[in-house]
C-alpha cells in the first residue's frame, strides 16, 4: 500500500501525473459490478468494484401508507454505513456526516433525477404504498465512495423485483417477475480538482489531498440530473463548465458496465 | 525419540502439530504443549538442527531496540514530537535526540519537524508496555523530502533487502532511486523521475507478494530489465485553465498547508 | 414420522466456501461461506485502546462487533444498528476466539474484529466465528490453534449438524446449539441451545458439532495456506 504526502499529489498533479501511472481521466481497473450477491435474503443486490475499492448495496421492499400530502407517491430511502470493517478510519457509532452526504448524494441521483416514477409505487391510493430502501456497504474503502455507492445502488436496483403482496401483506418468500421500475439509469461521476488539474476516480490518498470535488449524475439522454459539490475549495464557471463535460463522458465509460 | 513432521519451507497455520516427540524444540513462532511442537502462527517453516521456528508471513510490526524506522509525526509538544511508526503507540522523539544542532528550549519545534512530515528515525528504547523512544542523531537519520512511501508486511523486509542489501542494492541499481527500508516495513523511494519511483514501486510490492517463491532474486532482475526505460510516461496534462483567484493557504516556508 | 433432510445427510454440512485476505485496508481478513449464510471478517490492531481505563497492563484485548447487513434477512429490512441480539453475539464470539489468541506482546492495546453479514440461513454467530478465526491468523496473531464453529442440534428429534433456517423453524421442533471448538485438542469455547433435548440426544448432536468442525478446520488450513501457493 501506497502512502503519498499531499505536498507529492500536488506536485505530480500539476505536471498531469498521478503516483499510480493512471491518466487524469483514468478509471482503476477493473471495474466489474455482480449481480445478486445477497439473491436469498435481498430482493435486489449487487456488488461493485473499482480498483480495490469495494461496495456491496441492497434493495428491501415495503408496504405502508403514504404520506398525506402525496397519497399515490411511494418512496424510497437511501442509507450508508461507512463499516469499520473496510477502513481503519471509520468507527462503529451511528451515521458520520461522511456517510450522511454520500446517502444523500446517492439519492438525489435517484429521487430528483424521477428515475423512478414515484406513481408507479402506488399499490392503493391513500392506502398502501411501496417503499424501496436501498442500503448501501463498503467492504473495502480505497478512494471514490460517491461513485462506487452510487454505481452499487443502481446495480441493486436494477437486479431488484418486488415480492408478492398478498392481500396487502408482503410474503418475502416469494418474488415475483415484476422489476422495481426504473425509467432509466442516473449514473453519475465525481470529478476532484487537484492544483488546477482534474482527475477522476481518486485513490484514498488523492481524495485527501483533493481542493474540491463535483459529483454531476447524467440520464441516458445526457441530460444532467443531478449535482453536489465538495470540498475546501471553489470551482469557477469555466471550471464547471469543463467539469461537466468531462462528467459526461466518463458516465457513459461507466454505464457500459451496469 | 521423535518425529518431524512438516518439511523445511512448508507453510503452516496455528495449532498445526510441526512434531513430536521431545527431540525437537520449539523456537521463535512455536511452542510446545506436553510432548509436541505446534506452531503458533501462519507462517514457514524453518528447521535448524533441532531448533524449529515459524517465520511469520503476515503481521503488523512489533517495535524493536536498534530498529532504523521510517514514522510520520503525527502531533508535538513543548519538548517532543509524537510520530507514528506503525505501531499502536507513537513513537516518542525529545528535542534533545532530534538533530545533531543543538536546539534550545522553548524553540519552535515545527521548524524542524511538523506533523505529517515522514522521517528515518531509530529506536532507542522499547518499554515492556511497548512504549517507544526514537532519535535521530546518526548516519543517514533525516527529514524524508520528496518521494513516496510504500507500506509492505514489516516481516518481508528482509527479502526485499537481500544478502547484504543485494536485493535493494539491485533495484536501486536498475531505478535510479534513493531508498530506505524501514524495518517497519515502510520504504521510502526517491527518483529523478516518477517513472523510475513508480518502477521501484512495483519491484518492492513483487517482492512481497512472491516473497516465498524460489528464484527470486532472478524475477526481480528480469523484471526491472524488461521495464527499465519502458514504462509509459503519464499523457500529456490538460490544459490548464485559467486561475484568477484565491490561492491555497500556505504557511511562510511557501510550502502547501 | 421422523424427520428427513431433503438435500443432505444428517451429519453432512451445506456446501462451503472461504477465502482470505479479502479486505486490502485490513491488517487480516477472510470470507466463510456455508449454505446461504455469507458471513466477512476483518481484523484492524493492534491499535491503541480508548478509553484508558479498559486497557489492559499485561495483554492486549480482543473486541469483536457483529453485524447484520439491512438486506441480509430474509423477511423485513433490519434495522442498522447494534440490537441486544448483535451485542450478545459479539460478546459469545469473543469468548470463543480468545482462548485461542495470545495477545501478551502487546499490552495495553486491543485487536479489533468486525463481522458482517450479507447474506442469512441461520448458523450466522458460527460462519462469523469461521471468518474472525482465518481473518486473525491472516493477520498474523499469535494463536494456539484456529477456531472453527458450527451449530448441532435436532430437528423433530433427529440429531442433525448445521441447521439451516427452516430448520431452526420447523414445525415439529427443533434444538438448535451453536459450538466453537479448537480443533487439536477438541477444547470447546462457545456453547449456546434453544429448544427442548435430552442427555442422550445432546450427547449426539455434541459428537455432530465436533466431527463437523473437524470439517471445517480442513476448508480454513486450505484456505489460509491457498494465499501462499507458488504459481
Amino acid at each position: 500500500m501506497l502512502s503519498i504526502s499531499k505536498q507529492y499529489i500536488h506536485t505530480l498533479a500539476k505536471k498531469g501525473l498521478r503516483a499510480d501511472q493512471r491518466k487524469m481521466e483514468e478509471f482503476r481497473k477493473p471495474i466489474t459490478v455482480e449481480y445478486g450477491i445477497s439473491a436469498k435474503s435481498a430482493e435486489g443486490s449487487a456488488r461493485v468494484k473499482i480498483g480495490d475499492t469495494e461496495v456491496v448495496a441492497g434493495v428491501k421492499t415495503e408496504v405502508g401508507k403514504p404520506y398525506p400530502d402525496s397519497p399515490g407517491d411511494g418512496t424510497i430511502m437511501v442509507n450508508v454505513e461507512l463499516l469499520p470493517l473496510s477502513s481503519p478510519e471509520y468507527e462503529s457509532g451511528p451515521p458520520s456526516i461522511d456517510a450522511i452526504e454520500l446517502a444523500r448524494v446517492v439519492d438525489r441521483g435517484i429521487r430528483e433525477s424521477h428515475s423512478i416514477d414515484f406513481k408507479k409505487l402506488c399499490v392503493t391510493e391513500g392506502e398502501l404504498v411501496w417503499t424501496i430502501m436501498i442500503d448501501i456497504y463498503p467492504i473495502n474503502a480505497a478512494g471514490n465512495l460517491f461513485d462506487a455507492c452510487a454505481l452499487a445502488a443502481l446495480a441493486a436496483l436494477k437486479d431488484a423485483k418486488f415480492p408478492k403482496l398478498e392481500n396487502d401483506v408482503i410474503n418475502y418468500k416469494e418474488m415475483t417477475e415484476i422489476s422495481i421500475p426504473l425509467e432509466f439509469l442516473p449514473v453519475s461521476c465525481t470529478i476532484h480538482k487537484i492544483a488546477d488539474k482534474f482527475l477522476v476516480d481518486p485513490t484514498r490518498d488523492e481524495e485527501l489531498a483533493s481542493d474540491a470535488r463535483l459529483t454531476v449524475a447524467f440520464t441516458e439522454a445526457g441530460k444532467i440530473c443531478a449535482m453536489q459539490k465538495g470540498g475546501d475549495y471553489p470551482f469557477t464557471e469555466e471550471e464547471i463548465d469543463k467539469i461537466v463535460n468531462l462528467a459526461a463522458e466518463k458516465t457513459s465509460e461507466l454505464r457500459q458496465f451496469l | 525419540m521423535g518425529n518431524i513432521l512438516v518439511e523445511e519451507k512448508q507453510i503452516v497455520v496455528p495449532g498445526e502439530v510441526l512434531a513430536d516427540g521431545m527431540d525437537f524444540l520449539p523456537a521463535n513462532g512455536a511452542f510446545r504443549e506436553n510432548d509436541k511442537v505446534i506452531s503458533m502462527r501462519l507462517g514457514m517453516v524453518s528447521v535448524n538442527g533441532r531448533l524449529i521456528k515459524v517465520i511469520p508471513l503476515t503481521g503488523k510490526y512489533v517495535p524493536r531496540k536498534d530498529d532504523l524506522v521510517i514514522g510520520k509525526v503525527q502531533d508535538m509538544n513543548y519538548s517532543s514530537w509524537f510520530i507514528d511508526v506503525g505501531y499502536a503507540n507513537d513513537g516518542m522523539l525529545n528535542m534533545r535526540e532530534a538533530t545533531s544542532d543543538f536546539i534550545e528550549r522553548g524553540a519552535e519545534l515545527s521548524k524542524y519537524y511538523d506533523i505529517g512530515d515522514f522521517v528515518a528515525a531509530k529506536i532507542t528504547n522499547v518499554t515492556k508496555s511497548k512504549m517507544i523512544d526514537l532519535t535521530m542523531k546518526g548516519p543517514g537519520l533525516k527529514k524524508l523530502v520528496g518521494g513516496r512511501i510504500v507500506q509492505i508486511t514489516p516481516v518481508k523486509v528482509p527479502r526485499v533487502v537481500g544478502k547484504q542489501g543485494s536485493m535493494i542494492g539491485m533495484i536501486k541499481q536498475f531505478t535510479n532511486c534513493q531508498i530506505l527500508v524501514g524495518q517497519n516495513g515502510r520504504v521510502w523511494v526517491s527518483g529523478k523521475e516518477p517513472t523510475d519511483e513508480h518502477l521501484a514501486v512495483e519491484a518492492i510490492l513483487m517482492i512481497e507478494e512472491k516473497s516465498h517463491v524460489s528464484g527470486l532474486t532472478d524475477k526481480i532482475k528480469s523484471f526491472l530489465e524488461q521495464h527499465k526505460g519502458k514504462m509509459p510516461v503519464a499523457s500529456v496534462a490538460p490544459k490548464p485553465v485559467e486561475k484568477p483567484f484565491v490561492k491555497p493557504k500556505t504557511d511562510n516556508q511557501g510550502e502547501r498547508k | 414420522m421422523s424427520y428427513k433432510r431433503p438435500d443432505r445427510k444428517e451429519d453432512e454440512l451445506r456446501p462451503m466456501e472461504a477465502k482470505v485476505g479479502v479486505v486490502k485496508n485490513a491488517v487480516g481478513s477472510a470470507m466463510f461461506k456455508i449454505g446461504k449464510t455469507i458471513a466477512v471478517a476483518a481484523v484492524y490492531g493492534p491499535r491503541e485502546l480508548h478509553p484508558r481505563f479498559l486497557q489492559n497492563a499485561e495483554t492486549g484485548i480482543l473486541r469483536c462487533n457483529y453485524n447484520m447487513m439491512a438486506f441480509s434477512g430474509s423477511g423485513n429490512r433490519v434495522r442498522p444498528g447494534p440490537s441486544r441480539r448483535s451485542k450478545e453475539i459479539a460478546l459469545v464470539t469473543t469468548k470463543a476466539l480468545e482462548p485461542a489468541l495470545d495477545l501478551s506482546e502487546f499490552p495495553k492495546t486491543v485487536v479489533d474484529v468486525f463481522i458482517e453479514l450479507i447474506q442469512t440461513d441461520a448458523g450466522t454467530r458460527c460462519a462469523g466465528i469461521c471468518a474472525a478465526s482465518m481473518a486473525l491468523a491472516d493477520a498474523g496473531m499469535n494463536m494456539k490453534d484456529l477456531v472453527c464453529a458450527v451449530s448441532g442440534g435436532t430437528v423433530g428429534d433427529v440429531p442433525v449438524v448445521d441447521l439451516d433456517y427452516s430448520e431452526e423453524s420447523y414445525e415439529g421442533g427443533a434444538v438448535d446449539m451453536p459450538i466453537a471448538m479448537m480443533p487439536r485438542n477438541g477444547e470447546i469455547t462457545l456453547m449456546q441451545l434453544d429448544g427442548v433435548i435430552s442427555k442422550e440426544k445432546l450427547q449426539e448432536a455434541i459428537k455432530l458439532a465436533k466431527k463437523g468442525c473437524l470439517d471445517i478446520y480442513k476448508l480454513q488450513k486450505e484456505a489460509l495456506k491457498a494465499k501462499y501457493k507458488e504459481e
